[in-house]
This record gives structure tokens, sequence and C-alpha cells, in this order.
């Protein structure tokens, strides 16, 4: 069973019909719905303490690079084990800016992600030729690789020594902290994120994308411009995880080539697969998975933490191998589903009674 | 009526002033520190790549609940907050963030690693909480001026191959060098300290460098190339592991330089007896701290106290580990200063205290080496030793040197 | 000349190194399109059994072969018992299984064993070899490599079990419908797999010294073939050797390795010696 087919497996059902007034109503609730989620999440960190905000935006930032992956890997199929990567140049991006060229904070977010997104493309170019297992590789040489090209390129990067951030400061006629400020900030990237995601997941594009992953053949067949498609998802994959680097260079103000390992690489892969890895809502889950779960982990076990880690990942693969969202979106659309075919078979009935 | 009036008044006066006598004699206190605790916060590599450090942590919690079982220190107990950060600076950040605002620490201490510690001395400094005894050697931390709350302890690195440099001038001038060093602050710093010490003479005296990954598996290639080079002077600025492999390939294939093995991968027990060793004799080192594999310091009875806390902590499986003999130094130099606080625990007190090291001796430091410390110079340790190695053990020779050559 | 010779001896023990975990990764990949995380961990955790066999006394070759029985078991019941729940699962799910694998071994051997550097005995005589060109101990880790892949290779193509192995791993549709125990062949896979994985992780613990993080620069030798796998291990450990000694400096070996192995699958996607998958539509 192949990456792309299992992928596909696990997401491929289309929501199930519903009537129009149906969906009118079902998109109302929708709005109001997020409206009031986001209205919560606004107004969240001044009801915490500020150590607390700052974990929240960890998640965020996390949720935004995952985000990133789960177009890539999800709803493309295109397994990636680099992502810390795009991360790290996007951090980099930032921090140079910042470091070397007093640019604002604000304003390295667009050049991170051009960067980031010629970076995914150029990646994507050689990244058609490769399959499956190969593919996973090739990336996977690139997150190993990536500490040591940093530390190479040193005049640059700073080296080892990394590069220290001035921290920022919230804009003084709100009156609230660097914290709070930065979480607001982190939020409305994130939020971005998810309407362009979603945005471009549920239209045209996200179609050739899936049947790109699923049936790479008949979608050729049928005139989608596979290379032009699978580049592209490359490159916007990276730009999403390469804006979240620049935002966890911000945050936390500080980079170095250790916070960029394989083993992130490796937390981004388990998060998206823990929240569902072709759904736009798991990435959030990915990323509390990624931010809590280490830190609970050595709470109940001070000896073997990480071994605690393990054991919880690979719960949740037994009981979720779809992660949190996929299961949950799975479990709903069956309830949909069967709720409209017993509609079907009643309609069924009365027209062969009729 | 007014007699009385007066009486109380001045009674109630009295008797204020003296309640808060005591409360001021019972102590100053910043956060983290009451009449019955103090907290101490630290981060360690307790997984990852840099794992083997842990064992400092684990070293600092056993001899701290060693001094509270015999009543802690002026009566207040420690409580040591220790946490894995796996050598990442964004979790450091994390972990660090959260022990000083939700745990509320008194000071954080022997965090461990340049890149780590680079992320939080910003904060730390911002938020005046004291950063003492880093677990780096690292050459930049000695800086009162800009980072007045961030204090380091080990001798840095650059100081050690400064030590070596004058070494080389001294006896050995028409040395052609080769250096193999770890691709990190940590290895350049040796490089870049030799460099310093040669002064003009660096150029053309250090003939060929070699670095290495610690994701490498071997440093098998590196040596080959340094031998091509034609140098007859080797300095190896290596984590044990590869510090170990580096001497062994150096006996195979034939090479014989002035060997120079930087002290951080010296130890006789995980270094020189895996390595072989007939193949490390000759080999010239450094060392501040007394090597608990090496015969010579096994009589003595600072050495039996040593093995018999580590035991009795449950830390038998790392009695030939020179890195547990530098936690057990690192944590008696920060009791010490606790002591000194007296019932004065504020983080002020606390860098002053710290600041105030006079020829401070320890039990497990190499006789003549002393801590000091000023308010211009956050650097305890300054002091090393050369040894050679015959074979068994480290023959300390000459006399106890500091980068200054004095 | 004798350096050039002395780096291409070198690469070749060291690409021993990244060719014996590659081996073993290519077993789990052929049978099951999985690639075992893991697989530097368990070989890690083997060679831990074996140096805890030797300091209780035991003669080398017998703590040896016991670690090798002990292994394959082991591999055969993490299969049934870890991997069996996500067999049908999506495949990344059974990637995150072997990610979380990776971990649980890691810690467990941190924890059991403490992350001090230990001293690994080697079962070779230490002499160099014509003029310090290389060290028994290289040419021992080298001929044990072969012989292992000799061995496979007479398993898989002479014997039954070897047979009914390829047979589910190729089509385990039509390999039950023979009467061939599919489950079963994956968990001797697996077995398989892990004692590759504790030889490697033997032969190569001397030179490297017993760490739990030994095994981490080691995992990216793999590619399909077994033969490939081997080769192709070796040829990266000399190109690594040789680039990084004449070519650029030291500091971009690992980027240098991993960018031949990129471009050697640019030019020949399906590995050195893989062969190309006609699929059909």
């Amino acid at each position: 069973m192949t990456m792309a087919k299992s992928v596909a497996i696990a997401s491929a059902e289309q929501p199930a019909a519903a009537t129009r007034n149906g969906a009118f109503v079902a998109g109302a609730w929708r709005s109001t719905g997020a409206l009031v989620l986001i209205a919560a999440a606004v107004a969240l960190p001044f009801t915490i303490s500020n150590y607390h905000v700052f974990e929240l935006t960890q998640v965020m930032i996390y949720a935004i690079a995952v985000l990133g992956l789960n177009i890539l890997t999800g709803y493309n199929g295109q397994i990636s084990l680099g992502h810390g990567g795009f991360y790290a140049a996007g951090a980099y991006t930032a921090a140079i800016l910042m470091h070397r060229y007093g640019v604002p904070y604000w304003a390295t977010l667009p050049p991170a992600a051009v960067i980031c997104f010629a970076l995914g493309v150029l990646f994507g170019l050689p990244a058609l030729r490769f399959e499956g297992p190969y593919l996973a590789l090739v990336t996977l040489a690139m997150a190993v690789a990536t500490p040591q090209l940093l530390k190479y390129f040193d005049t640059w990067t700073g080296g080892q020594q990394g590069i220290n951030l001035i921290k920022v400061q919230a804009p003084a006629f709100l009156g609230i902290g660097r914290d709070r400020w930065l979480y607001l900030v982190v939020l409305t990237v994130l939020l971005v994120a998810m309407r362009v995601a979603a945005n471009m997941l549920h239209g045209r594009t996200g179609r050739a994308l899936v049947a790109i992953r699923d049936h790479p053949i008949a979608a050729a067949a049928m005139g989608i411009d596979v290379a032009r498609y699978k580049t592209l998802a490359f490159g916007t994959s990276s730009l999403f995880t390469g804006v979240a680097g620049a935002l966890s260079a911000i945050v936390i103000g500080f980079v170095a080539p250790e916070s960029f390992t394989l083993f992130l690489s490796l937390s981004f892969l388990v998060g998206s697969a823990i929240g569902g890895i072709a759904t736009i809502f798991g990435a959030i889950v990915g990323g509390l998975f990624i931010e809590f779960v280490p830190n609970i982990a050595n709470d109940i076990s001070d000896a073997a933490p990480w071994a605690i880690y393990g054991l919880t990942m690979l719960l949740f693969m037994y009981v979720m191998p779809r992660g949190v969202v996929g299961s949950l979106a799975g479990l709903m659309r069956r309830v949909q589903s069967r709720r409209a075919t017993a509609g079907q078979g009643l309609e069924e009935q009365k027209r062969r009674l009729s | 009526m007014t007699m009385r009036k007066i009486m109380v008044a001045g009674l109630s006066a009295a008797v204020l002033v003296a309640a808060s006598s005591v409360a001021w004699a019972a102590g100053q206190y910043s956060p983290g520190a009451s009449d019955s605790e103090i907290k101490i916060g630290n981060t360690m590599p307790y997984s990852g790549p840099a794992s083997s450090y842990g064992v400092i942590g684990k070293v600092d919690a056993a001899y701290f609940a060693m001094i509270n079982e015999k009543g802690g220190i002026n009566g207040r107990k420690i409580n040591f907050i220790s946490k894995d950060d796996s050598y990442s600076p964004p979790k450091t950040v994390e972990l660090v963030r959260q022990m000083v605002e939700q745990d509320q620490v008194l000071l954080m201490f022997n965090t461990l690693g340049t890149p780590p510690n680079m992320a939080i001395h910003g904060y730390l400094n911002e938020n005046k909480v004291p950063q003492l005894f880093l677990a780096t050697g690292a050459d930049q931390w000695n800086d009162p001026k800009h980072f007045p709350w961030t204090m380091m302890w080990l001798p840095s690195y650059g100081n050690e191959s400064h030590i070596y440099a004058s070494y080389i001038l001294k006896n050995l001038p028409n040395a052609k060098i080769a250096v193999l060093y770890q691709n990190d602050d940590y290895g350049k710093d040796y490089l870049n300290g030799l460099k310093a010490g040669l002064g003009d003479k660096a150029a053309k005296m250090i003939i060929a460098t070699q670095s290495y990954e610690t994701t490498d598996p071997t440093v098998d290639s590196q040596i080959v190339a340094l031998q091509a080079s034609g140098a007859d002077v080797l300095l190896t600025a290596a984590i044990p592991k590869f510090a170990a492999q580096s001497i062994r390939k150096v006996y195979d294939v034939g090479w014989k330089p002035t060997h120079f093995l930087n002290s951080v991968g010296n130890a006789v027990g995980t270094v020189m007896k895996p390595a072989g060793l007939e193949k490390g004799v000759g080999i010239i080192s450094a060392a501040f701290a007394k090597d608990p594999t090496d015969p010579q310091w096994q009589s003595t009875p600072e050495y039996k106290e040593w093995l018999a806390f580590m035991n009795k902590a449950g830390l038998s499986a790392n009695t030939t580990d020179v890195q547990a003999v530098i936690g057990y130094s690192f944590v008696q130099t920060m009791v010490e200063v606790l002591k000194a606080c007296g019932d004065n625990l504020t983080r002020e007190n606390v860098m002053k205290q710290a600041a105030s090291l006079h020829n401070v001796k320890l039990p497990m430091l190499l006789p003549g080496i002393m801590l000091s410390t000023s308010a211009d110079d956050f650097d305890p340790i300054k002091q090393m030793q050369l040894q050679k190695f015959d074979g068994t053990t480290w023959q300390l020779f000459g006399d106890v040197l500091s980068a200054s050559g004095s | 000349m004798h350096q050039l010779l002395q780096q291409i001896f070198s690469g070749l023990a060291a690409g021993a190194v990244y060719a014996s975990l590659a081996l073993a990764l290519v077993m789990i990949y052929r049978a099951t399109d999985l690639v075992n995380f893991a697989q530097g961990e368990m070989a890690m955790f083997s060679t831990y059994i074996a140096w805890m066999l030797v300091n209780a006394g035991m003669p080398f070759w017998a703590a040896f072969s016991l670690t090798l029985v002990a292994s394959f078991v082991g591999g055969m019941i993490i299969e049934r018992i870890v991997i069996r729940p996500v067999e049908n699962a999506p495949i990344l799910a059974a990637v995150v299984v072997t990610i979380g694998l990776l971990l649980i071994f890691n810690a467990l051997a941190g924890w059991l064993f403490t992350y001090t550097l230990q001293e690994f005995p080697s079962p070779f005589p230490d002499r160099t070899l014509f003029g310090a060109l290389m060290t028994t101990r290289d040419l021992g880790v080298i001929g044990v490599t072969l012989a292992m892949l000799v061995a496979l290779f007479v398993f898989f193509r002479f014997t039954a079990t070897g047979l009914a192995m390829r047979a589910a791993a190729q089509n385990p549709e039509s390999a039950r419908l023979c009467g061939i125990p599919v489950g079963r062949m994956l968990a001797i896979g697996w077995g398989l797999a892990a004692a590759i994985g504790a030889v490697a992780g033997i032969m190569v613990a001397p030179v490297l010294f017993l760490d739990p993080n030994m095994m981490g620069g080691a995992l990216l030798g793999g590619i399909t073939s077994p033969i490939g796998a081997v080769v192709g291990g070796l040829i990266v450990g000399v190109t690594e050797n040789l680039v990084g000694a004449y070519l650029i400096a030291s500091q971009l070996k690992l980027t240098v390795a991993l960018a031949l192995i990129v471009l050697v699958l640019v030019f020949r996607p399906n590995g050195l010696f893989g062969v190309a998958i006609v699929r059909r539509v």
C-alpha cells in the first residue's frame, strides 16, 4: 500500500449531500461558531498568566508550521521529513533581517514568505522525480543537513552562537504586555493562514492536489498539470512553515542551529499525523500535541520522559490512526451519510409506493 | 487618662518596632526564597545528543538532597527544580520562563550549553534573575558590564588552549601545528584560543585544521588528512567519544606528533582506556579537577568522600565520569555562595556574594586551583595545570597556570 | 597516494556502518513499504544487551549469538504487538509508530544504562595492516557485513521460507491464497531486520563506543535493493571521506554525503540497482 494511496483512503470521501436549506443553516451556525471561537481566542490571553500566553503562542506557531506540512503531505501526498529546514529558513530570514538590517519584526514576514516559497519550489522541482520513500529519504537528508549548513555559513547565521534578537515591544498605546501582543499577532497570522489554506484546498487547486495524490495517472490524463501543482504544493507548504519559523524567531528572540534539528522535522510530522494529516483544524491539535505532551511526559516520568512521549504517540495512532480531527471528521461523515441515506431510503420507498 | 494614653501609645510603638525588627532579622527575600526554603532552577540535556552531560544535573540534585538531610543552608531547605531541555534553545527559553514566572525560583543555576544559555541570558538579565555558574566554558560569559546577572564557572576553553600555545612557544618554537576540533563554538573557542596564544606566529605555525560534527560516526578521515599535512604537533579539541577515536587513529596510522588533548576529553576511564592506554602515552593535557579514574587520587580522603556520596545517591554507574566530579564542585560552589548570603536572600545579594569569592578551595579540584571572583571578574576558575599521560595515569607537571601565563 | 588509500579504506569501514543499517532498513521496507525509523535504536539496544552479557563474563561469540537470537525474537514480538495494530491503518500512522519506538528505545537505554560512554570489546585483534592503511578491526567489520549479505542472499534465493517471504512482500493477497501465512512472514522479516541491526551495532560499537546516541548518524543508509544498500553505503562512506579531505572543508561532509544520495536518486530514481516499477492504471 503506497503512501499516497493510504493517505487518500484516510481522507477521501466527499461529504454526503445535504439539502440546500440544511446547508444554509449549517453555514450560518458555522460562521457564528467561528466568530465566537475567534472572540474567545482573542480574549483568552487576558485571563491567563504571561507564561501561559507564551505557551499558547508557541502552539499557534507550530500549528501554522504543521498546516504547511498538511498541505503537502496530507492533501498532495508528498511526504516530507524535512520541514524543519523550511522552518529554519524562515526563522533565519527574519533573524538576519532584524539583526543585520534593522528591519522591524512585522516587516520580516513577507520576505520570509517569499524566500521560503521560492525555496519550496526549488525543492519541489527535483522532488517531482521521487516517489514515496525516496522523497522521504531526500527530505530526511535536508533535515539532517540543516544544522550543518547553518553552522557553515556562519558569517550570515552567526554559526553555533546563533543570533540574539532584540525583544519586540508591543505598541505603547495598547498598554498590553509583549507576550499578549505577540499572541495576538500570531493569532492573526494563524487565522489568515487557515483562511488561505481553506480557500485553496476547498477550491479547484485543492481538488487538483487531491486528485494528484489519489490517482496521479488519471489526473494527468484528465489534463491536470501534475508538475505545476506538485511544485506549487511544495512552495505553498514551505511558505506556511517558513512564516511559522519567522514568527518563532520573533517570539523566542533567538535562533541557533541547535533549534532546528531532525527532531523538529519529525515533531512536525508527528503533530501532523496526530491532528489529522489532511485537515486544517488538525494542525491546531498537532500544535497542542507538540507543545504540551513533552511537558506532560516530563511530569509523569522523571526518568524517561521521552519514552512516555513515544508511548503517547503509539496510543494515539492505535486509537485514532487518521488523527484526532481526521477521525472525528470521518465519524461525522459516516453519521451524515447514514442520515442522508436513511432519508434517501424513505424517498425511494415513497416513490415506489406512489 | 492622658498618661495611660501616652503609655499605651508608647507600648504599642515599642511592640511595633520590636515586631518589625524581628521581621527584619528573619530575612530579606526575593521571589523563590523564604524562611524555610530556597528555590533553584536548572535546565540540563537529560536526553538528546548532549545527554552525557545530564549527570551534572543528577549530581546537583543529589548533593542538594544531602544538604537538606543535614538541615539545609542556614535552616532553609533547597528546592532544586531541574528540567530537560534536550539542548534545544526554544525549549530552554520555555522552561526557564516557566521556572521564573510559574515556579518563582530565586535563581538559575548551572544551566548547560552555549546555545541554551545564549537563548536565556537576555531574558534573565532583563528580569534581574541570577544566572549562576553556567555549565559551559565558552569565552564570552565573563562580561559583568553587559550581563551583570550572568556568571560562568568553568575555565574557559580559549584560556586552556592559550596555555597550550604558551607551552608550544616556549618548548616547541618551530612546531607545525594541526588542529582537530568539533564544529561548534566549543571547538572553535579552542582553535581561536590557540591562535590568540600564538599571536602573530599563529598563521605560520597552524598549518592544517579539520573539524567534525557530533553526528559523524568517526574522525578517522580527518586524522588521516591532518597527518598528510606534515604537522608535528596536534591539538585535539573533542568530546570523549571523538577524543578516544582520535588518539587511537593517530597511533594506528603511525603518526607521532606532540599531541595536546583538551581537558573535556582526557578522562582515563572514558577516553584513554577505550582508545588503548599504550596509545596515549606522551599526550599532554590540562586539568583543573581530579579525574576519578586516575589511580593517584583514589587513595585520598576527598575522593573517598566523593565516592561515598555518589554511591549513596544511586549514581554508582557514573563513578568513572569526570563530569560527575565537576558537577560536585559546581554545586559545592553554589552552596558556599548561599551560605554566605545568610538571611539576605535577595537576588542582588546572591550576585554580590557570588562576585566575592576569594581563593575558595574545593576538595575535588586539583591542589592549587582556587576560585576567585570580583565585581569585574565573573570567571571563577582561571587556572589549570598541565599533565602528561604515562600509560596509567596523568602526571601533573609544572606550576598551576592561568592564561596570562602566571 | 598513501593518504588517498587510507581515506578510501577509512571510508569503507565507515561505509560498513551505513551499509549494515541499510540492510536492516531494506528488509522491512521490502516487506511493508515502511521505513522503520527505530532500526538504529533497536540495534543500539541489542548492542547494550550484548555488552551486559559480556560484562557478566560470557565469552564474546556466545554473547554475540545469544544477542542475535534475542534480537530476532524481540523483532518478531515488536512486529506482532506494536506494529500489528497499525498494519491496516494509513501508512503515516505506522511511520509515527516507528518514530515513537525510536524515542522509547532511546529513552529506555538512557535510563537503564545511563548516557555515559562505554567501552565495547572487539573480537578482532588490534593490528594495523598494509603499512597502517587499515586495521584488522576494520577488516573484520567489512568481512562480517559481507558474510551477512551472502547469508541473506542465500536465504532468500534458495530456501522455502525465503521464497515465501518474498512472495508475501510482493503480493500479500496472492500469497495468502497460496497458503502462505503472511502475518508470520512479516514477523520473521522484522526479526531478521532486528538481528541484522544487532550485528551492525556489535560490529560498530568497538569503533564508535557505546552510548544511547550511537546510531544517530547512521540511519541514513537506506536504499531499496540489498545489494544496492551495501554498495551504496560503502560508496557513501568513501565519497564522504574523499570529498571531505580533498574538495570541501570537512564541515560539510555530511551534507555532501546526503547531496550524493540525492544526486544518485535524481539520475536513478529507483536506487542504484532498483528496478522501475511499471504501474498499471
